[in-house]
């Protein structure tokens, strides 16, 4: 039983909060030497200190507490001037120590804000803080249906993330979202994903989990005190951050009409359904018996530093936004559009790669939008480079493509058959320019339908468009459709 | 020449040195030592006779050189020696064989030292007899019926019974101390960061610390110097030159040199012959040219209190670890039991009563509601503790007390009563609160049995206790065990 969205928050006031983790690009673990890079066998990329073997000890990677500051400055947070690293007790196989080295109640970045656009409204996001932890490794449930733990009759455990450095972003509670808690939860995390690819410190690849998000949610009625929360995790992309919120939305409302209560848990996100399902319930919550790390001393980054970092932070992307509309002469309306589909960046660079940027915008929020929505990801997220749609757009320009051709060459670089160069090569899509092969072509449309070249020749133009169609279907679309229509008439001589 | 296995690290490796006498002879002269007496000791968890002459070779053959090269030396199990069993005393790690080297074994080897094997411990180096030793105590070779203290006792007793001239032991809270009291030898806890602790087990892991055993105040300012030093794989390592501690053991002279007494530790608790031989090595000392006067130390009466919730704590999570998944004991796993059983059941077996009445303690003391009280209170006290020993050593340079308030006792006496056991080390723990440096040196002998005279030191200060020990042992040597058991 469900409540629709729009009606929920008609009769409730909605509370969110986000718990964002982020995988930075690090060459190496936050506190051992071995590789990040995703994809590798399982257990490659692993050592004593990150298998958590008696006797090995952690060493913070200075990178890493440089992004993290990195983060926190962009975030406008206050940096800590002394702070420790700590000890968060449990038991999970995938956990090499069985504690995980976090922060606790020292983390490097405090109190800080986010603004985000939504619906042409400016929204400011109270930020908590921003602590670095190491990753856990990752289970794989072998035998049963599911993949899941229930049913399986083993499970693996591939150490590679373990020891990655994450860093964790939390919200303060947001209130005041009226109508659009889950266009606001999308927003955030969207313009947190543009902040963080900007200054570089991770790919933001939320398919390959370099970008998760927690999401709580509570309802109240209004001008009562807040709801009991849920924490929905598993939300593994910028949609499903739109869908969590807006499901939960609509679970807890029925249930708080149905005089039920919220039960403070923690549930879990399913893309394929959108649902979320009751995981373990807070209220038997782990003690995680945090303590200082005694293997780590504490962490005091030198004021001068931190400003130095602070003076060269990139430009926030709400400064490019305005660059995009006031340099670039694109809409707001445009700006938006483009920072809620994730391209922003992404039109920027196509434009620095030299299309234009009427062109960049088109492409990033026309076809390539549609193929991401298609496959349920994010438009960057698939595999295509602004420097791509760059090209593909210059090859419109110089005549070697017509708007068809160029959807087929995008086509073919997203299905992995190499550069536009190459796709127009290998799937033989340039235009076909050379007039006497065309001729032949018109002048057999022409045989083909004497019906229509009569027309023309009794001087109804408006019947050459039949002709034209007949030949782009026999060029299958590599013909300009204008020549061809030039040679038609001279042709029929009209 | 005489029995190699009478003589010190520094003699030994002259003669190798001189080529007088190969390492391999050494070695095999220490081996066949062990294979006569350490069935009545029980120093060694495992021989590796095999890598002891393969070391003895490449430092007959030049290919490694060092002021130790070719001396035999007692690991004790709580060090990851590379491919050789390490099992911390307990079965939750039996035959596990580390894939890495700690960096004090590492050192070792590089400086030529060649290790004879692994020495027994109080599992999880918890206790102060290596009773509770998963494999069965040791034994004091000044009195078989006794303990050699511990957790190190391995260490000690093989040194104590000429298994070995040199040994390593850890001092979480007198752990190397206690053990060199009770057997008549050197031992050293160096300043906290002096001493890598890459690759050694960790019990609580900012007390923890590695240090020289030997029978003589300068072979344990040799192996000082061979293992100390600033590793970049611990964070707590400090970055600053070795104190020079075999120049200290040099120098011998103390004229000038201000010691104080400590009055919390000694008096009450402390039995008559330990007070009487304390009284008497304060004597020496001033003999010796020192000017003594007495400090009091208020916060040390709490000290005791503070370590079995501090050490306990980081215990309990830095044990977690021993969950049956990656390494070591696994019990249950029948393929119909749960993860959590299989992690309960070997928790359950592979842990021996003490450790988990530790890790009980611990989790307790961290637990959310009472961290407060406990924990956090506990490391209050650990600052007062650090600000005492400041103020007194605005007036000292040393401060001097018994290392054990009582001689070897005998084995099974204190099992049972494990505050009396904890008591073993009330004179130990406020130097592995403080950080500082501290030195078990003989002191002659009560009811026949051995007494240690306890220095300390202000941190990366090592070098005055080396400077203190070599003066008083020259004043007084040590006594020799006689070993009347020895057939």
């Amino acid at each position: 039983m469900t409540v629709p969205y729009a009606e929920a928050l008609q009769e409730f006031e909605p509370v969110i909060g986000l718990e964002t983790h982020v995988e930075l690009g690090t060459a190496s673990k936050m506190f051992c030497g071995c590789d990040t890079t995703f994809g590798a066998d399982p257990n490659t990329h692993t050592c004593p200190v990150c298998l958590g073997l008696p006797g090995a000890l952690p060493v913070v990677n200075e990178k890493a507490i440089e992004s993290t500051i990195r983060i926190g400055l962009a975030l406008h947070c206050d940096i800590a001037t002394w702070c420790r690293f700590a000890r968060k007790n449990y038991f999970y196989p995938d956990m090499p120590k069985n504690f995980q080295t976090s922060q606790y109640d020292e983390p490097l970045c405090t109190d800080g804000y986010l603004d985000v656009l939504v619906q042409g409204e400016s929204i400011r996001i109270p930020i908590e803080r921003v602590h670095l932890e190491e990753d856990t490794g990752k289970s794989l449930h072998v035998g049963g249906s599911t993949g899941r733990i229930h049913g399986a009759s083993h499970s693996l455990v591939d150490y590679n993330r373990a020891g990655i450095p994450l860093v964790e972003i939390v919200t303060k509670p947001i209130t005041g979202t009226g109508a659009m808690p889950a266009e606001v939860a999308k927003a955030y995390v969207t313009e947190l994903r543009d902040v963080l690819r900007g200054l570089g410190v991770s790919d933001v690849k939320m398919e390959q989990g370099s970008l998760r998000c927690d999401v709580n949610v509570s309802l109240n009625r209004p001008g009562q005190e807040w709801g009991t929360r849920s924490e929905t995790k598993n939300v593994n992309s910028l949609r499903s951050v739109e869908r969590a919120v807006r499901s939960e939305v609509e679970r807890q409302a029925a249930r708080l009409r149905g005089g039920e209560r919220i039960v403070q848990e923690t549930r879990h996100f399913h893309e394929d359904t959108g649902l979320s399902t009751s995981g373990r319930s807070k209220e038997e919550a782990t003690d995680y018996r945090y303590f200082p790390e005694p293997d780590l001393v504490p962490i005091a980054p030198d004021p001068a530093w931190v400003a130095a970092l602070k003076d060269a932070l990139p430009e926030a992307p709400s400064i490019r936004r305005r660059k995009l509309t006031d340099e670039l002469g694109l809409s707001s309306q445009d700006s938006e559009a483009m920072v809620n589909a994730g391209v922003l960046d992404v039109v920027l660079e196509t434009v620095a790669a030299g299309a234009s940027p009427a062109d960049a915008r088109n492409w990033w929020l026309g076809h390539i939008a549609q193929a991401a929505n298609a496959q349920g990801v994010d438009a960057v997220d698939l595999p295509i480079t602004a420097q791509q749609v760059a090209r593909v757009i210059g090859l419109v320009g110089e005549g070697t493509l017509n708007a068809g051709l160029a959807r087929q060459v995008v086509d073919g670089v997203l299905a992995g058959e190499g550069d536009p160069d190459e796709v127009v090569s290998t799937r033989g899509l340039g235009i076909v320019s050379d007039e006497v092969a065309l001729s032949k072509a018109v002048a057999e449309a022409i045989a083909a339908d004497p019906d229509a070249a009569d027309k023309v020749r009794s001087g109804k133009v408006a019947a050459a468009g039949a002709l034209v169609g007949a030949v782009m279907k026999a060029t299958k679309g590599q013909a300009d459709a204008q020549t061809v229509r030039r040679l038609v008439l001279e042709q029929l001589g009209a | 020449m005489s029995d190699l296995t009478r003589l010190g690290a520094a003699a030994l490796a002259e003669a190798i040195a001189a080529k007088d006498v190969s390492a391999v002879e050494v070695t095999q002269a220490h081996l066949d030592r062990i294979a006569k007496v350490d069935g009545q000791v029980h120093a060694f968890l495992h021989v590796d006779a095999e890598g002891a002459l393969a070391q003895a070779r490449r430092v007959d053959d030049g290919s490694v050189t060092g002021p130790l090269a070719g001396v035999p030396l007692a690991l004790k199990d709580v060090l990851c020696q590379e491919g050789i069993p390490t099992t911390v005393g307990s079965r939750i790690l039996e035959g596990w064989r580390p894939p890495y080297d700690a960096t004090v074994t590492a050192r070792l080897k590089h400086a030529g030292v060649v290790i004879l094997g692994k020495t027994n411990m109080d599992e999880f180096a918890m206790g102060s007899s290596t009773e509770h030793s998963a494999y069965g105590p040791s034994h004091n070779p000044w009195d078989l019926e006794r303990v050699p203290g511990g957790s190190g006792g391995g260490s000690s007793a093989a040194l104590a019974s000429f298994q070995a001239p040199l040994a390593i032991g850890t001092d979480t809270g007198g752990s190397i101390r206690q053990p060199a009291a009770l057997t008549g030898t050197v031992g050293v806890k160096p300043t906290y960061g002096g001493v890598s602790r890459y690759g050694l087990v960790a019990f609580s892991s900012s007390l923890d610390q590695a240090g020289p055993c030997a029978r003589s105040v300068m072979d344990a300012a040799l192996l000082h110097e061979v293992i100390a030093g600033h590793d970049p794989r611990d964070s707590t390592s400090i970055n600053a030159p070795v104190p020079p501690v075999v120049e200290a053991a040099k120098n011998r002279d103390l004229k000038g040199l201000r010691v104080a007494v400590v009055r919390e530790l000694q008096g009450e608790g402390y039995e008559p012959g330990v007070q009487q031989r304390f009284e008497e090595a304060v004597d020496i000392l001033k003999e010796l040219g020192a000017t003594v006067t007495e400090v009091s130390c208020p916060h040390f009466d709490y000290a005791l209190a503070a370590y079995y919730l501090i050490a306990p704590a980081e215990a309990s999570s830095n044990l977690a670890r021993f969950d049956s998944v990656r390494y070591g004991l696994r019990v249950g796993d029948d393929g119909e039991r749960s993860l959590e059983e299989v992690m309960a059941l070997t928790r359950a077996k592979g842990f021996g009563a003490e450790v988990k009445r530790r890790i009980i303690l611990g989790t307790y003391a961290l637990s959310s509601g009472y961290y407060d009280a406990y924990y956090g209170q506990a490391q209050k006290v650990r600052t007062l503790i650090t600000q005492d020993f400041s103020a007194a050593f605005a007036h000292a340079d040393v401060l001097v007390a018994p290392t054990c308030p009582t001689v070897a006792f005998r084995l099974g006496a204190k099992l049972d009563d494990p505050l009396a056991m904890y008591r073993q080390d009330v004179a130990n723990i406020p130097s592995n609160l403080y950080g500082g440096p501290a030195m078990s040196v003989p002191a002659g002998l009560s009811e026949g049995l051995p007494v240690g005279l306890q220095v300390m030191a202000p941190t990366m200060r090592d070098d005055l206790l080396y400077q203190v020990g070599a003066a008083f042992e020259a004043a007084l040597p040590a006594a020799v065990p006689p070993l009347e058991w020895e057939s």
